[in-house]
């Protein structure tokens, strides 16, 4: 039988807001533990929690990205449920009226292939502490569990799908268009390794064609593009082979282990808790106005719908280069640099995404860490653009900027001798000296018939280029040669 | 001296009569000779007292006395105070010193008052007879036999005792009004939102209040004058200029329609207590007020509706106090789900665990809607109910209480009667309105109260009514034995 997944994301962002949700403490990664954490975040009795306007504002402009119903009047409820972590005993959070309603994104998991993704709400809620189970011993060497609030309280915008995603390949390109969205609105740092995102997946199976949803698995924890793959493909197949060997799925929580790349039962829905949710009395109902609403419209920078659009219509890029450049901030913003220097789109677009990503790619750094700037480099096109160096040499300045053995293109072309020649009568010289040191070569190729020499003239083009150090131009030493040749 | 009301001791003070200093040891030897009889207390400070005591005497010195700078006065124990033990008379917080002071405590500071201590009361507010503290039972300074009300019972003693001139209180369901009633003291609880609740330890959010507690109204007025207003950090404090609550207790009161509601009437009431209130109502009628029946027609609904409003915001309140961070802890817990279990459990008295199982139930799934939703609709209706009714008349009038202080220990079996204490204060907090309680004499030797309601930030409405019969009669300066 032919099997279709069906999976739903529920996507925690961490806005990058300056302090907490509901109090003035800060929310800087990596800090000591429970050093950022007040009375508030430690739910001391007698405390009360303020809104920090800078959230509502963040997830209205996500609301905005996304094209979403933005909930003008949303209520912060109560999630109650007892963990160490959790200091109040109870998470704020948004249930029945999210600030962010129904919305939509539209994701290309493979070239050519668009898909929309619905969203269903988002919602704003402050985040628990961590519990450290692995370094604290009492005095006997027995396991204690450590609790760090420095978290608790951190600001959350939760984003929950419809369930329109088919596969974990869909699934990465809908994180990745969310990450980019939140990283162009500037909403979040999205750093995945500081769990500035967070994914939890419901995940289900049913045979293909079949309209009614299987019964779904929610898998907790999943913090890296690498593992939401692997995690939701390894839950795909043990729900199919369940199915298959006369099993069937139950609906329940797991957890997925990254070194063991294995899901594992947490919680069923019987054992689930019961939040008892209801709104927290302490805080007013979040009311919006439309002159709010679009004051934060006139403030939203384009997003990377918008931006490739713009790339396919005003820069002639195809649609596949559009989408790459315009994918994240960092390498639209890059792209767009390089563009403006050089003053050529596609030339720009050919080396951001070959010499450029390639060497990114190897060395695996993000295009922020490039330790070539977007100026060199557009200088370094501008200067295959003028003639001054050929394609070739252009690859050794670009490899010498990488290296930092100069801090612009014209530095290194000085120091290198790279300048393209394109004197005539020196490159003429050059030619005349190769085909008198290689007799042979040319009887050959004088003897052989006008469909084969197109392939021999390369054999001289190369001796050329080697005697000219790569200076020369390649047009010019073609064109040289097939006269000369005859 | 400990006779003088605090308008008296201000005066008194800036007449250079007595010092803070004087005035403060005056009533901290009240405390150690008296205190034992009452239980008013649970912790006394003298030694910061003295010091603040000291320090307003230097502020005078200096010229710069605000009113009430010097005067003592006491604060319920629900209310953090920096460095000082805040127990919300609880085994949970029985080792709870608070970092930082609440809200009403910091504005008292830096008025320059004196806080004598932390007084008795219900643990974590939850109660109508100050006999569910850990500290143990308040005895009424009327009748050590009596109950003196709750749950700011201490408050309500200590004033009545003249162990301080004045208190703060919080009132959730009644819980300031009805304690001055059967204390026969002055109570009154401002309008939701008017008066800070940050660091005053949450029971139910959404109908907590503090306020003020002292002999007479003018006292209360001088009192709120210090305690109201806009907290940046309390959201759900209003922001809407204080007024001098002092500045219309002299209004005349002709023309002023009064109502009263006939459900508060029936015949829970007896005669005689029907009877003292009626003749405090005449007294307005003397002052050219008029009165008229009214009508509250939800009013038997506020009970099962505060009932489950309290008990649900309670429940998830008290869900801090877990044993892991501060307050009490079990010994030797073998596991997590046993260090909750047995800290809620020894941490918590009967009554508490009573609401918050109560609570637990109304918010969980399947019994919201039957419960909690269906509450809060009656908790609109009750608003109606008072909305309409101020659409007639100016102030509503009416019995704090449906009898005179009850016996220690006479309730304790049966909670549902001891919540029937509470039928006439509770609607006042559904609908977050302003209700005072004064001295309407005495029923069977024990102190009644008159409870006036007036619409939404009219507290200086009731302070010039309750400041007018004060003036006309003298029920308020009845004074138990133990005051004399």
């Amino acid at each position: 039988m032919e099997w279709e997944a069906v999976i739903g994301l529920e996507i925690h962002v961490q806005l990058a807001t300056q302090s907490k949700i509901f109090s003035g403490a800060g929310i800087a990664f990596g800090a000591e533990p429970n050093t950022q954490a007040c009375a508030i975040d430690l739910g001391l009795p007698g405390i009360l929690p303020v809104l920090n306007e800078s959230a509502v504002e963040m997830a209205v402009k996500f609301g905005l990205g996304v094209e979403a119903e933005i909930g003008m009047k949303s209520v912060f409820e109560r999630k109650n449920y007892f963990y160490p972590d959790l200091p109040k005993g109870y998470q704020t959070t948004q249930n029945d009226l999210p600030i962010v309603g129904k919305g939509v994104i539209e994701v290309e998991p493979e070239e050519g292939k668009i898909r929309q993704v619905r969203i269903h709400h988002a919602h704003l809620e402050e985040d628990a502490g961590k519990s450290l189970h692995e370094t604290y011993t009492d005095e006997n060497g027995r396991g204690m569990t450590g609790i760090d609030l420095n978290r608790a309280g951190t600001p959350l915008l939760e984003i929950v799908s419809e369930p329109d995603i088919r596969s974990a390949k869909e699934a990465i390109a809908y994180i990745k268009a969310i990450h980019s969205i939140v990283t162009y609105l500037g909403i979040s740092d999205g750093n995945m390794a500081e769990g500035s995102m967070r994914c939890d997946a419901n995940v289900s199976v049913r045979p293909k064609g079949q309209e009614e949803y299987g019964t779904r698995a929610e898998i907790k924890n999943i913090n890296s593009f690498k593992f939401i793959e692997k995690a939701i493909n390894h839950e795909i197949e043990r729900q199919i082979e369940l199915i298959e060997d006369g099993g069937r799925v139950i609906q329940e929580t797991r957890l997925y282990d990254s070194e063991k790349n294995e899901t594992r039962s947490m919680r069923s829905k019987e054992e689930a808790n019961d939040y008892r949710y209801f709104p927290c009395p302490d805080l007013l109902p979040v009311e919006l106005d439309e002159a709010y609403i679009e004051h934060i419209r006139s403030e939203m920078p384009e997003l990377p719908k918008q931006k490739k659009q713009r790339f396919i219509d005003e820069l002639g890029l195809s649609s596949y280069d559009a989408g790459v450049l315009s994918a994240t901030r960092p390498m639209a913003e890059y792209f767009e640099q390089v563009k403006d220097r050089c003053g050529d789109a596609k030339l720009a677009a050919n080396w951001v995404m070959g010499e450029l990503a390639g060497q990114l790619n190897k060395d695996n750094l993000e295009i922020e860490q490039s330790p070539v700037s977007a100026v060199q480099l557009g200088d370094l096109v501008k200067r295959v653009m003028d003639d001054t160096i050929n394609g070739k040499a252009a690859k050794q300045v670009f490899a010498a900027l990488w290296a930092g053995e100069g801090a612009s293109a014209d530095e290194i072309i000085e120091a290198k001798g790279l300048k393209q020649v394109t004197d005539t009568g020196a490159i003429a010289a050059i030619v005349d000296e190769v085909m008198a040191n290689n007799p042979q070569q040319v009887e050959q190729y004088q003897a052989a018939p006008e469909d084969k020499r197109g392939k021999m003239v390369g054999f001289f083009v190369g001796q050329v280029m080697k005697a000219s150090k790569g200076t020369a131009n390649p047009q010019m030493v073609n064109q040289l040669l097939k006269e000369k040749l005859g | 001296m400990h006779n003088k009301t605090i308008a008296e001791l201000a005066k008194g003070l800036a007449d250079g009569e007595f010092s803070s200093v004087e005035l403060t040891q005056h009533f901290l030897g009240r405390i150690d000779a008296l205190d034992s009889q009452y239980n008013s207390f649970i912790t006394v400070t003298p030694e910061q007292a003295l010091a603040q005591a000291e320090a307003a005497d230097a502020t005078r010195a200096a010229g710069n006395a605000k009113a009430l700078t010097g005067v003592p006065v006491a604060h319920k124990d629900i209310f953090c105070t920096n460095g000082v033990l805040t127990t919300c008379a609880s085994k949970m917080l029985s080792n709870f010193v608070a970092p930082y002071d609440a809200t009403v405590v910091d504005k008292f500071n830096s008025a320059g008052m004196v806080s004598l201590g932390k007084t008795n009361m219900d643990e974590f507010a939850m109660g109508s007879s100050n006999e569910n503290s850990f500290y143990g039972a308040v005895k009424n300074p009327w009748d050590t036999n009596a109950v003196p009300g709750g749950s700011s019972g201490g408050s309500a003693a200590a004033v009545a005792a003249r162990l301080a001139p004045g208190a703060t209180g919080t009132d959730t369901g009644g819980s300031i009004r009805q304690p001055a009633a059967f204390c026969g003291i002055t109570g009154l609880k401002p309008t939701y939102g008017r008066v800070s609740r940050w660091g005053m330890i949450a029971y139910a959010s959404s109908l907590d209040q503090g306020g003020p507690m002292a002999r007479t109204a003018e006292d209360c007025a001088l009192l709120l004058n210090e305690m109201a207003g806009f907290d940046p950090k309390d959201s759900t404090s209003l922001k809407k200029a204080v007024p001098d609550y002092t500045a219309d207790l002299n209004q005349p009161l002709s023309g002023l329609r009064i109502g009263l509601p006939k459900e508060y009437f029936g015949k829970e009431l007896s005669a005689e207590m029907s009877d003292a209130i009626m003749a405090s109502v005449k007294e307005f009628e003397k002052l050219g007020a008029t009165v008229q029946e009214v009508s509250l027609p939800n009013t038997m609904l506020a009970i099962p509706s505060y009932y489950i409003i309290a008990p649900a915001e309670a429940s998830s309140n008290l869900s801090r106090f877990d044993g892991v961070r501060y307050g009490y802890r079990c010994e030797n817990p073998e596991n997590l789900e046993d260090l909750y279990k047995r800290s809620r459990g020894e941490g918590f008295g009967k009554e508490v665990q009573r609401r918050i199982l109560v609570g637990t139930y109304a918010l969980s799934e399947g019994y919201y809607d039957a419960y909690y939703r269906k509450a809060q609709r009656i908790r609109r209706l009750i608003q109606q109910d008072f909305l309409n009714a101020f659409n007639e008349v100016d102030l509503i009038m009416g019995p704090t209480t449906p009898t005179p202080a009850f016996d220690l220990g006479s309730n304790t079996d049966d909670p549902v009667q001891m919540y029937m204490e509470d039928i006439y204060t509770l609607a006042v907090n559904l609908a977050g309105l302003p209700g005072i309680s004064v001295p309407a004499g005495l029923v069977n030797g024990r102190p009644v109260g008159l409870q006036i309601l007036a619409g939404h930030f009219k507290e200086s409405q009731l302070l010039n009514a309750a400041h007018q019969l004060q003036t006309a009669t003298n029920w308020h300066q009845l004074a138990p034995s133990a005051g004399q």
